[in-house]
């Protein structure tokens, strides 16, 4: 074991767990402490480094004893039961009142503690992914989110987690598990922030989700976050038989962020999209990782990711799609563009096709290009000067996706965040209205 | 207006024009016919100063200001316009933003303010109107999923709000059916004021029944070969272009 290892696991420690969350913990610990530290030749980890994480030394837990920093994070403005969250800790006093089937793993009654015992954990690969091991050493609390059959979540439920400056090594856990059974129905949203001020943190954020037969999830998961946090998350969700999951993902900021996307097709109908977009600039590194495995017929997967990378940051993204013998009659789409805004910006875009069965229709397909110059041409002809074109082609490249959200109230809270991003001339797009 | 004098021009490293000449008065509009690979579009490349497209030697004067030095957004802004043969598709910007973008620019140039967003959607849709455009249009990305003649009719959009003093159209009637042919038309002729000049560059007649010439001009081997009134296009018509290169030749 590493010395980080080590010190992650002390805090577990200091922790005071329900026994009933018990077996889960000491698996979690079992997993963490018997994995071999990722170095340059381990694949899922090929293209960064760990180092910023192990030289934390002194790991202790993030506090929320002032909370002021949630009053400098703007809110996506929508009408949405709101949790939230400052370093990992449930913050009552500005969350909303939970409504039925939402509730803390803390409160979780006799019927609710079997329901997450029976699910979390148990989604997620902990000897796959290095760090559920670590978030299943570490649960203490975290928020389920069931929806009984053929109902559906009144309202969206919308996550913020803000982390906020604390002495170097502090450390925030966040888990979400949402059961979604038979013909039912939510939106939930995740927000990860962090106010202006310097980060220092590590958060580690998981998220499983079993979407029942039918049954319809549309998730959110948006990372703005400011540059010196590291961020290890996943979303690790199961489709029973013609389930949904729609699914739009958004990273800025950190120094070292990686996210896990996980679809496992495990009824025959299923269908799921994911659209993801990252942006990082300065020295940011975001790696987005996701997996599709289609274990049965019929089932259809179309994924989009598109990133910016500017400045001296560095992007990844590795799309593998696992189509297993059984899954005849697959439909399975991935894309990837990357555009690079300066010399010394980086991607490493790797999508992995694994197709054991022979009646299949997959499409995979990654660019990295710089700015289209018969575009910039053509925006100057009309007087438009050089640096406003490149602000709207560049935004005109993540808008695409951002166009398709659902969610118009993240559209409107996304579109001129981000656009302010690509330059002085922000003011050119993203604001205009049509009504 | 625009004095093009013995102007030599070449495209990554290939000569293409070779001593042309043209002389536009204000209000006049000249037609340029040619053969393919004569040089047409390359002139109106050069005009707007497309990158990779370099004037090598001659001048060209436009409004009294030496062209050739400007940039590409600040020919635009001075009141040069080209309608592009083949209109670019920009997914995820706005036609309207784009349209706004253009339309601020021009505006700031000639220090006057922004107009505001609801005074130049209003303008927006009504310009849409007079080139058969739906408004819906506007909210589209630039030229994303536009048919052949949508995108010519949105170039035509594009004039008549930059209001340019010469406009230069580059086989806008290519591939157009003839009720979009006169939408187009119709758009151009409604512009003609007496001072705004036209630079109409086209491989077919058929253009000038309905856009009348002053001045039609045949270009081949980089340079005018033959110069008349609205009578040469029709000659042009019945010969075709082969006597003239044999001509020259």
């Amino acid at each position: 074991m590493t010395d980080f290892q080590q010190s992650a696991l002390q805090l577990a420690n200091k922790q005071q767990a329900a026994t009933w969350l018990q077996p889960l913990r000491e698996q979690g610990a079992a997993n963490w402490s018997a994995a071999s530290w990722p170095g340059r030749k381990t694949e899922a980890w090929k293209y960064i480094s760990l180092a910023p994480l192990q030289q934390q030394s002194n790991l202790r837990w993030g506090t929320d004893a002032d909370d002021s920093a949630v009053d400098s994070v703007e809110q996506v403005e929508l009408d949405a039961t709101c949790l939230v969250f400052v370093n990992g800790r449930f913050n009552a006093a500005r969350s909303s009142a939970l409504p039925a089937g939402v509730v803390r793993f803390s409160d979780a009654n006799a019927e609710q503690q079997p329901l997450i015992q029976q699910h979390l954990g148990k989604v997620v690969d902990s000897e796959r992914h290095l760090f559920a091991a670590l978030s299943n050493a570490w649960v203490e609390d975290g928020i389920l989110v069931y929806v009984p059959r053929n109902k559906k979540l009144d309202k969206p439920l919308y996550i913020l987690n803000v982390a906020t400056p604390e002495a170097e090594s502090a450390v925030a856990s966040q888990r979400l598990l949402v059961v979604l059974e038979e013909g039912s129905e939510a939106e939930v949203i995740e927000h990860f922030a962090s106010d202006a001020r310097e980060q220092n943190g590590f958060v580690n954020s998981l998220t499983e989700v079993v979407i029942g037969a039918n049954a319809r999830l549309q998730h959110y998961r948006i990372n703005l976050e400011e540059e010196n946090l590291l961020h290890v998350g996943g979303v690790h969700v199961d489709l029973h038989r013609d389930a949904r999951f729609h699914g739009f993902t958004l990273a800025q900021g950190s120094r070292l962020k990686r996210i896990d996307y996980q679809l496992n097709m495990r009824g025959e109908g299923a269908h799921m999209e994911l659209n993801g977009v990252y942006l990082p600039r300065n020295k940011q590194v975001i790696d987005y990782h996701t997996n599709v495995e289609h274990c049965v017929p019929n089932c259809t997967s179309n994924e989009v990711f598109r990133g910016i990378i500017g400045d001296s940051a560095k992007a990844v993204f590795n799309g593998r799609i696992h189509i297993h013998p059984k899954a005849q009659k697959t439909l399975a789409e991935l894309s990837n563009k990357n555009l690079l805004t300066s010399r010394t910006a980086e991607i490493n875009t790797k999508p992995e096709l694994e197709i054991y069965a022979d009646d299949v229709r997959c499409a995979h397909g990654a660019t990295i290009s710089q700015l289209d110059e018969t575009s910039l041409y053509y925006l100057q002809s009309r007087g438009i000067s050089a640096a406003d074109a490149t602000t709207m082609l560049s935004f005109g490249f993540i808008n695409e996706l951002l166009n398709q959200v659902p969610e118009q109230a993240i559209q409107d809270y996304l579109r001129p965040r981000l656009s302010s991003l690509f330059g002085q001339a922000s003011e050119r797009v993203g604001h205009l209205t049509y009504e | 207006m625009l004095n093009i004098s013995d102007l030599y021009g070449k495209v990554e490293e290939k000569d293409i024009l070779k001593g042309l000449s043209i002389d536009v008065k204000p209000g006049e509009v000249h037609a340029i016919m040619g053969p393919n690979g004569s040089g047409k579009s390359t002139l109106g490349n050069i005009l707007s100063g497309r990158p990779g497209y370099e004037a090598t030697a001659g001048s060209v004067t436009f409004k009294g200001q030496d062209l050739l030095e400007m940039g590409t957004e600040e020919r635009a802004r001075e009141g040069l316009f080209l309608a592009f043969q083949y209109p670019v598709e920009i997914p995820g910007v706005s036609n309207m933003e784009f349209l706004k973008a253009a339309v601020d620019a021009k505006r700031k140039h000639h220090a006057q303010s922004d107009l505001s967003s609801v005074d130049f959607l209003k303008l927006a849709r009504e310009t849409c109107k007079r080139v058969d455009l739906d408004a819906s249009f506007l909210k589209r990305g630039v030229n994303e999923g536009f048919s052949g003649g949508e995108k010519k009719r949105n170039e035509i959009m594009q004039m008549m709000l930059l209001e340019p003093d010469l406009c230069i159209l580059d086989e806008t009637d290519s591939g157009l059916d003839i009720d979009a042919l006169q939408i187009v038309a119709n758009g151009v002729n409604a512009m003609r004021d007496g001072n705004r000049s036209f630079l109409v560059v086209t491989h077919y007649q058929r253009l000038l029944d309905y856009i009348i010439p002053d001045y039609v001009h045949v270009l081949a081997g980089g340079r005018i070969v033959k110069s008349g009134d609205k009578s040469l296009a029709l000659e042009l018509e019945a010969k075709g272009y082969g006597w003239l290169e044999n001509e020259v030749a």
